[in-house]
């Protein structure tokens, strides 16, 4: 064990050499680039390094570069909490970015507290910022956000009585809860609820069971990856002929490509402005941040942006802008200024971050989107 | 002066771990001795199924997950200590062996394996689709176990991870003891008969069905604990802990390290949870690696690693 012990060190010391220049500000990742999660944190290891590069190439920060220690924890975390006492105690970073599932980032967490290290997760979860912990910031808006941008609209098209059908994958299961919670506020009922398994090839059967439901004016599917889609295909084969609403989980163009623009034609969901950057107005705050992201990391990758990456590059954001401001890249002036931050335009919205409020976004961040003819289209 | 396997066994285990932290240059380290040693505790249980009992099971993840979900809940909705949660997670996972192994352990090799791995997947289930009590897929949080503000009270001031380290370490020297005792004992005897012959072992009077219930109920034990542990030291836990690849992970380690030796198969959980650490630097590749070290583990030293190197270097020895 010694042995081995002695080599994991060295492997490190290897890994470390490449980057280690005397000054530069050492910054930590670890999302799931690989696993089940990995349409959340592929984008987002991508987004993070294209980000790192520019702000090198540009001179860094405060004249210091940035060097960027990325983990891939898998989705799972176990490892997530260990590559979170390895980026602090070993790469001695001042930040923490990551956590791209509710698991990893509540993993992730314990450990940026404990050694008060500012630590900025891509998770949905209100349970991150809620109670509000010192040293813990999060991008993307919770999941009750999104539930209640969807009853809102609903609220607008006269609708009272819905019917959920929703993934039982941590995604679907965390949003279906939070919409229940939230629904009555706004007058609106649930008539069906059912689920699927994420791996589920065809949901008709849910579909069938909510189409003959009694009083059902719209269906709200809460879910990411695939299952969505097969819903949005399902629902136009049994030509279900009320309004489908999706969650911000399938807002990026692979979800039309997957359901095809006819089965998604009308299709309404809570985007952010990363998916209709071409439609801002010249005055919209967020629209050079947005156009720049989306030049940059389709230039460089090759696919097109989404909502997840989309995340990474806020946190990367605040995290940057905050050590600017601090003029400091100690870990106690870093979390004092990020909870300073202040009307950041990121591209998911205007950051206002508080010493209660550590998500920083309202409603506004999000915008009602519909598909028409196979492209994004704002709904006022 | 000749001394035991079992006391070398021990003395070696006791060593490397008070020795190790010496050359570890940071707090992190720490770290992944204690996972190391919370992995090497569910597959010291795996010895005694398979290596001793010749039983295999692809299922001890749900174990895992119980004895890891008793920690999280009991505290909660009982008031129970965390460490009383960690001995109620430990009864249940050994009830629960008894009343599923008694029908199960009748069937053998891959049927044996299957009905093992649709338990474990069950508990999964359970632990993802009961939302209400286990919080689902998100996880939930788990109390802390206060042990360590007790020693620092005494004046034992340990940071995080060197208690977790030391605690793990004393967990797993007491279940590679317990697991050695039992080797030599009139019940590692017959067990290890009925994995020679299950007939021939019926022929000179072993019980059998009894016997195998036995190892099955033990390796759940030692799961169990195993999955308390991780749950207590990271502070969080998700249904990951029960699922089906932490059980192949176990077999692995065992398979990989020598499931006929305590030593062996504590070595093998060191490595794959060293090897993802190595790893990073080229973490795309990490499952190739893996999935190449096994292959060339099984078809040249299908003993396992350790007992392969033990009989070369004392081949040359002789």
């Amino acid at each position: 064990m010694q042995k081995t012990l002695t080599t994991t060190a060295l492997a490190t010391l290897l890994a470390l050499g490449a980057t280690a220049a005397s000054a530069e500000i050492r910054i930590g990742a670890s999302v799931s680039a690989t696993g089940p999660a990995a349409f959340l944190g592929d984008p987002e290891a991508k987004t993070l390094e294209m980000l790192v590069e520019q702000i090198n190439e540009k001179g860094g920060i405060n004249g210091e570069e940035i060097a960027l220690t990325l983990y891939d924890d898998g989705g799972d975390p176990n490892k997530a909490r260990t590559f979170a006492t390895r980026l602090i105690e070993d790469d001695e970073v001042v930040a923490i970015i990551g956590g791209s599932t509710t698991g990893t980032s509540m993993s992730i967490l314990s450990v940026a507290e404990d050694n008060e290290i500012p630590f900025i997760s891509l998770a949905g979860a209100i349970e991150i910022i809620d109670p509000v912990k010192p040293f813990t910031f999060k991008t993307p808006h919770t999941d009750r956000m999104a539930c209640q941008k969807i009853f809102e609209d609903m609220q607008k098209q006269g609708i009272t009585k819905i019917g959920m059908i929703s993934g039982t994958d941590g995604f679907g299961a965390s949003m279906q809860a939070q919409c229940k919670e939230v629904v009555g506020e706004y007058g609106i009922e649930v008539l069906a609820d059912e689920t699927y398994n994420p791996t589920d090839a065809d949901m008709t059967t849910q579909l069938t069971k909510i189409r003959n439901t009694d009083g059902v004016q719209a269906v709200l599917n809460p879910g990411f990856g695939q299952g969505p889609s097969i819903v949005t295909r399902n629902y136009r084969q049994l030509a279900i002929d009320l309004p489908l609403y999706q969650s911000h989980g399938v807002a990026s163009d692979g979800f039309i490509e997957l359901a095809g623009a006819e089965a998604a034609e009308g299709v309404r969901l809570p985007g952010t402005a990363l998916l209709i950057a071409d439609q801002l107005g010249a005055d919209d705050p967020q629209k050079p941040v947005v156009d720049a992201y989306k030049t940059a990391f389709e230039e460089k990758t090759g696919t097109s942006v989404g909502t997840f990456g989309g995340y990474a590059h806020d946190a990367f954001l605040i995290l940057t802008d905050a050590i600017t401001r601090a003029g400091s890249a100690e870990p106690q002036a870093i979390r004092d200024a990020i909870e300073a931050t202040s009307g950041l335009a990121g591209t998911t919205g205007i950051y206002n971050m508080s010493a209660e409020d550590h998500l920083g976004l309202d409603l506004s961040a999000f915008r009602m989107l519909e598909i028409k003819g196979g492209e994004w289209t704002v709904v006022e | 002066m000749k001394i035991s396997a079992k006391s070398a066994t021990l003395l070696v285990l006791v060593v490397l771990i008070l020795l190790s932290p010496v050359l570890f240059p940071s707090g992190y380290y720490y770290r992944v001795g204690a996972l190391i040693f919370v992995n090497a505790i569910a597959v010291t249980g795996i010895v005694i199924l398979t290596g001793y009992a010749g039983q295999i099971s692809l299922g001890h993840a749900g174990f895992a997950g119980i004895g890891a979900y008793a920690c999280a809940l009991a505290p909660v909705h009982l008031g129970l200590h965390p460490s009383l949660a960690l001995v109620l997670g430990a009864a249940i996972s050994a009830v629960l062996a008894f009343l599923v192994g008694r029908p199960i352990l009748r069937l053998k090799g891959y049927y044996l394996g299957v009905a093992t791995l649709g338990f474990g997947i069950l508990v999964s289930m359970v632990l993802n689709n009961e939302r209400q009590l286990t919080g689902g897929p998100d996880g939930m949080e788990v109390p802390e176990l206060g042990l360590r503000g007790l020693l620092e009270d005494a004046g034992l001031d340990l940071t995080n991870g060197q208690f977790w380290y030391f605690f793990c370490g004393i967990v797993l020297i007491l279940a590679a003891w317990l697991a050695l005792n039992l080797y030599n004992s009139p019940t590692g005897r017959a067990l290890r008969a009925l994995h020679g012959s299950e007939v021939a072992a019926r022929t000179v009077g072993v019980d059998v069905a009894r016997l195998k219930l036995q190892a099955f109920v033990i390796s759940a034990v030692y799961a169990s604990v195993s999955g308390s542990l991780l749950a207590l030291q990271n502070k969080f836990i998700t249904p990951d802990v029960a699922g089906f690849m932490h059980s192949i992970e176990m077999v692995t380690m065992a398979v990989l390290g020598g499931v006929g030796s305590v030593l062996g198969a504590i070595f093998g959980a060191a490595v794959l949870t060293l090897l993802p650490q190595v790893l990073t630097v080229f973490a795309e590749y990490e499952q190739l690696v893996l999935g190449l070290v096994m292959m060339l583990v099984m078809i040249f030293l299908p003993q396992g690693l350790l007992p392969s190197i033990l009989r070369k270097v004392r081949g040359k020895d002789e």
